[in-house]
């Protein structure tokens, strides 16, 4: 799946959607991680566990942003691939990924997820995630 | 914007009448109608909103660089009074706590360093962390990492990055007091792990200039300027450490909001009354923010200097002044002739001190706080002092703002054609990411000769110098 963008003044919109709530998230991840580089060359070697608690579904999607983003600098690393499980207010994730290394495309650094045109919705049987994240 | 919905005050400044019903303070925005109208119609909405928040003293203002933010415009300056039921808000200092410039003057002049200056870009290139991925060489444990929050450039210093000297030309004497390292996170720390002495990416830069216009003489000779000579600008904030702190409380400042009745309009605009706990908490972990700034400008700096000697031996690089532009800061104003004690938030705001202002180093005491606006890689940047003719709680315009979306550049512009462009124009750029330039082509960016014009015009600061950029390393 292509990652989805919107328009905003200075930073970027990025779009997340699928059959589910929590595959919207996912897919709102890499879009965050596909304006760092290319993901097709990461090697999804490393895996790291995330969990969080959140009843609002809406700052549940800045939250699990922001947490892979700082896992990303915690470690120096680069996350390509997604997974995150929802039971009631608790959210379990894995995120796959690697180190930074030569070869990677540098794209540019997403510093978080905001609340700026925050929005989580079905539409129809679909679920689309959405905010602005700062660059 | 639509300009027909302001009321034009004086040929600068403009407002915003209220609607009938409407509960919110003053809106003052800075600017021509040019600059007006080129603004997002959200720059209106979001100062609106913010002139509804409580304990806010006189007016909510736009400077004329402004545009739509987070919550708050990026532009927006907005004074609350703690005693008032006065707010604190993390969307009004911005997730960047204290980005800001570092700017150095040098002894040489653009025609004698001329020769080497691709050599001086790489080897900048090389020895100064930018850009995602990039970490830096520094690594501290816990403990070290608070005393870097509790000291700031002071801690920088006392480690041997810089001199003593930079410290009187900084903010504050580069280290706020207040800082409570134990507000701030573990998560915002351990991203911080690997990134003191970093530039980042997006916007900032580290730029070689040269000093090619004097408007000012007799303000130029107290800023030590003159024409030809190379000056170096840092323009970074406080890294993943700063916006972890403005991601955790902005989610905590929105909760208390709710919990206290105060109405938001946007949930971005979350905060609390600086007396609350809360408040108090922010104050505290923002503090421990601007000083991660000033220490990683201030080693920054001294890796400038490694750098710039290992080329020129003889030069010296010494610190002009140091400015944040996203803060919330403690100050005295007069209002209706009495002094008060108030926080001026500044969201992409500068404080500009006017002449005779105590806090000013005895250097600039006379001719005002330096200001610095930085404009796009290929266009240059403004020396600007303070001026007794500013009634926006001493701030001005911090730089040239967008007029392009980051998805816009991207259509128009590859970085590779970017750079070969602005090489035949004589300015080098280093970057590892060539959408990163493609995001920041000049034209991208509004006029910045236009906002320091402006700028000056409405009395909120004087030009002194133009600065044109010969090599920038961007993230």
């Amino acid at each position: 799946m292509n990652p989805c963008y919107f328009e905003h003044d200075a930073d970027i919109g990025i779009i997340g959607r699928g059959e589910t709530l929590e595959q919207s998230f996912e897919a709102a991840a890499i879009a965050v991680f596909a304006i760092m580089t290319e993901l097709e060359s990461v090697q999804p070697n490393t895996e790291i566990a995330v969990e969080f608690e959140e009843a609002d579904i809406e700052l549940a999607l800045v939250t699990w942003l922001n947490i892979v983003i700082a896992k990303a600098r915690e470690f120096g690393m680069v996350f390509s691939r997604f997974n995150l499980h929802r039971d009631h207010d608790r959210w379990h994730g894995r995120i796959l990924g690697e180190k930074w290394r030569d070869g990677l495309e540098r794209g540019v650094e997403v510093k978080g997820a905001t609340l700026t045109m925050l929005s989580v919705k079905q539409i129809e049987t679909i679920w689309e995630s959405r905010c602005v994240v700062d660059v | 914007m639509n300009s027909q919905q302001l009321q034009q005050l004086f040929p600068y400044l403009w407002t915003l009448p209220r609607k009938t019903g409407e509960q919110r303070a003053e809106v003052l925005l800075y600017g021509n109608q040019t600059l007006l109208e080129s603004m997002d119609d959200k720059v209106m909405e979001q100062i609106a909103n913010v002139a509804a928040l409580p304990g806010l003293v006189g007016a909510a203002m736009t400077m004329p660089d402004a545009h739509w933010g987070y919550g708050f415009p990026i532009g927006g300056v907005a004074a609350f009074d703690a005693e008032q039921g006065g707010i604190i808000s993390a969307g009004g200092v911005g997730f960047d706590i204290s980005c800001g410039i570092r700017c150095l003057r040098s002894n040489l002049s653009l025609h004698d360093a001329e020769p080497f200056l691709h050599k001086l870009a790489d080897k900048f290139f090389a020895h100064i962390p930018a850009g995602v991925g990039e970490e830096g060489k520094i690594h501290l444990n816990p403990h070290q990492l608070d005393e870097v929050l509790l000291g700031g450039a002071k801690w920088a210093v006392k480690q041997g990055y810089g001199n003593a000297s930079d410290l009187e030309y900084i903010e504050e004497n580069g280290c706020v007091a207040g800082s409570m390292p134990e507000n701030v996170s573990e998560l915002a720390k351990k991203r911080q792990h690997g990134e003191m002495g970093t530039l980042g990416s997006g916007n900032h830069y580290l730029e070689v200039q040269v000093v090619e216009h004097i408007y000012d003489d007799a303000v130029a000779q107290a800023f030590g300027l003159r024409e030809g000579q190379l000056i170096i600008s840092i323009h970074c904030g406080s890294r993943g450490l700063g916006h972890q702190i403005g991601t955790d409380y902005l989610v905590k400042l929105a909760k208390a909001a709710n919990r206290l009745g105060i109405r938001l309009p946007d949930r971005e605009l979350a905060c609390a009354p600086i007396q609350s706990s809360e408040g108090q908490q922010y104050l505290g972990a923002m503090k421990a923010g601007i000083n991660c700034a000033l220490a990683n400008r201030q080693i920054l700096t001294h890796l400038t200097r490694e750098t710039f000697t290992e080329i020129y031996p003889h030069a010296l690089l010494e610190t002009l002044f140091d400015i944040s532009h996203n803060t919330c800061k403690e100050e005295m104003h007069s209002i209706d002739g009495k002094p008060r004690l108030l926080h001026v938030h500044r969201k992409g705001a500068t404080r500009a001190f006017a002449p005779e202002h105590p806090k000013l180093p005895e250097r600039y005491r006379t001719v005002g706080q330096p200001v610095i606006i930085g404009g796009s890689m290929g266009t240059g940047s403004y020396i600007l002092a303070g001026s007794s003719t500013n009634q926006a709680f001493a701030s001005t315009s911090h730089g040239a703002g967008r007029a392009l979306s980051r998805t816009q550049a991207l259509k128009r512009w590859t970085g590779r054609s970017l750079i070969d462009e602005l090489q035949q124009q004589g300015i080098l750029i280093r970057s590892r990411s060539m959408r990163g330039v493609a995001e920041e082509a000049p034209g991208a960016y509004k006029d910045v000769n236009l906002i320091a014009e402006v700028t000056e015009q409405a009395g909120l600061a004087r030009r002194v110098a133009f600065l044109r950029p010969k090599v920038c390393i961007k993230g």
